[in-house]
């Protein structure tokens, strides 16, 4: 197969494409408006639906919708607009809608700026909205896995009829690289039962997040707990780079672990045993994993383009075996492979 | 030949150095090499200097970002000013003295000042190729990608508007062929 060099967001935007979207709502924002751009192009050709809705509001409420009729529905946005779509998330995991939502991360907070950042991650995996309530959330770290992610996304979305986040960010989202498009077109699709597809000759159904009755609620968050567990038993991903002798591991995800990947390299030449565990998805965490390789003297470093986020969720898993160590920079500042190097050198000392 | 190079295209914004970095990236993937190409985006390509870096290896590619940049194509003197000081030892650096004044550039670093517009208006008959010419250059230079796949590269860019095939190849070759 012959690959095309594309960029990272139009990678994803052919992922879910491929994966059969039905319907895109979106409205512009960057770095993440190749999104939009293309789908509205895309869409419209497929004779599918593509809709750039009043704000990002309607859009996040536009899938909501589209998602309760058993279509396959997806919105994106950065940053600034993800925060706008929270309400509708936390609705979409009480109504155990399958949506797939896409957060092209930016600077923050607020408006913030355009650079690529990865200062969301409390947001995508602590919650966001209200409610006790998980996303599944995917990393991707390059066009191919923005390709890959977004085609998986919808199948587990469903499997579990929860709504699953891609959280990239500036970099990966506005880079090109050669994508293999290697994946079917998907032309059938598993039968839904709960979906509002219209009730002739069946009784009518409802989705509803609004559970006023007598432990009706805490019974509902039973079950999403129950199925929580079963998504972080089988849906966990992470990629394992020369971990096995490693005595510093780096914890990063998305653009993060790239720039980590060139920093190990180097120290690797140095004679440093460095390594990494790269999380896939953010949320299930590949707490296990980090668990495992938690042992005197193996020391971890986590790098991340925020002040220290997912670090919280490394020193859960390591829960103070080892000692773990941060690197970061806010604002849409990139860390680069000589910072990540210097602090690998200072902590073999 | 070194096979790992950090290359900042840059100039000002319309100079088509995002265009030039897309074929320099299409180059290396005809060359089975590996790729990736970061734009800048947003409020600075208007007005000021816009730029793209483009990674060449034949291994595996972390940051897309340069961190210690090894190729340069500036296309004014904005750009040679924001990237010459960032540029690693031996780098291969062209600049387009059809807009740069040579002598208002003392450095250690060796700068080959190309009339790269001049070339482009005069010789191609489009002032709009001046990125191409840029890219023949350095390519001469770095002798990566090769020039063959650079000419396939532009084959593909532009298989929806074949009539600009023409005029870019030649504008690789004049920049290729320069002195």
């Amino acid at each position: 197969m012959v690959k095309k060099l594309v960029k990272g967001n139009i990678a994803l935007c052919e992922g879910a494409l491929a994966a059969g979207l039905d319907a895109y709502f979106g409205y512009p924002i960057t770095p993440q408006n190749e999104v939009p751009a293309y789908m509205s192009n895309k869409m419209v050709t497929l004779g599918k639906v593509f809709v750039q809705a009043e704000s990002e509001l309607a859009a996040a409420n536009m899938v909501l919708g589209a998602c309760a009729t058993g279509k396959r529905a997806m919105t994106s946005s950065s940053s600034p607009g993800i925060s706008l779509k929270q309400e509708a998330i936390s609705y979409m995991a009480g109504m155990e809608i399958p949506s797939i939502i896409v957060n092209v991360q930016r600077g923050g907070p607020g408006l913030g700026n355009i650079a690529g950042s990865q200062a969301d991650y409390f947001q995508a995996v602590k919650g966001g909205g209200h409610g006790d309530y998980h996303l599944i959330v995917f990393a991707p770290n390059c066009a191919q896995e923005m390709y890959e992610v977004t085609y998986e996304a919808f199948d587990i979305a469903e499997k579990y009829k929860n709504p699953v986040m891609i959280l990239s960010d500036g970099i990966v989202g506005q880079m090109m690289e050669p994508v293999d498009f290697n994946k079917e077109q998907k032309t059938s699709f598993s039968k839904k039962d709960w979906c509002l597809d219209g009730c002739k000759d069946r009784e009518p159904r409802s989705i509803k997040s609004l559970l006023m009755g007598d432990g009706a609620l805490e019974q509902h968050n039973l079950d999403l707990q129950k199925k929580y567990e079963v998504i972080k038993a089988n849906e966990v991903k992470a990629e394992l780079y020369q971990v096995e002798d490693a005595e510093i591991i780096i914890v990063a995800y998305g653009i993060s672990s790239r720039i980590s990947k060139n920093a190990i390299k180097s120290a690797r030449t140095k004679g440093i045993k460095a390594g990494m565990i790269r999380p896939i998805t953010l949320w299930p965490f590949p707490t296990e994993i980090i668990k495992k390789y938690s042992k005197p003297p193996v020391k971890f470093l986590t790098v991340e383009l925020s002040l220290g986020q997912m670090i919280e969720d490394v020193r859960l898993a390591v829960n103070g075996v080892s000692s773990v160590d941060f690197l970061g920079k806010a604002g849409g500042g990139i860390v680069s492979d000589k910072d990540v190097l210097n602090k690998i050198m200072e902590l073999k000392k | 030949m070194n096979t790992y190079n950090e290359i900042i295209i840059a100039g000002l914004g319309g100079q088509g150095v995002l265009l030039a970095g897309t074929i320099l990236a299409q180059s290396a993937l005809e060359q089975n090499l590996k790729t990736t190409w970061f734009p800048s985006y947003g409020a600075e390509m208007r007005g000021g200097t816009a730029n793209s870096t483009v990674i060449i290896s034949d291994e595996e590619i972390g940051s897309p970002i340069a961190f210690s940049p090894s190729g340069l194509i500036a296309l004014n003197a904005l750009s040679l000013n924001k990237f010459l000081p960032r540029m690693i030892e031996g780098s291969s650096i062209v600049a387009n003295s059809s807009l740069i004044n040579p002598n208002e550039f003392k450095s250690d670093k060796n700068i080959n000042f190309i009339p790269i517009s001049e070339i482009a208006d005069k010789e191609i008959g489009n002032i709009k190729a001046a990125n191409m010419v840029a890219i023949g250059a350095l390519i001469k230079i770095l002798q990566v990608p090769s020039l063959d796949n650079v000419l396939k590269a532009l084959q593909i860019a532009f298989a929806k508007k074949p009539t600009l095939i023409e005029v870019n190849i030649k504008a690789v070759n004049a920049g290729y062929n320069y002195k």
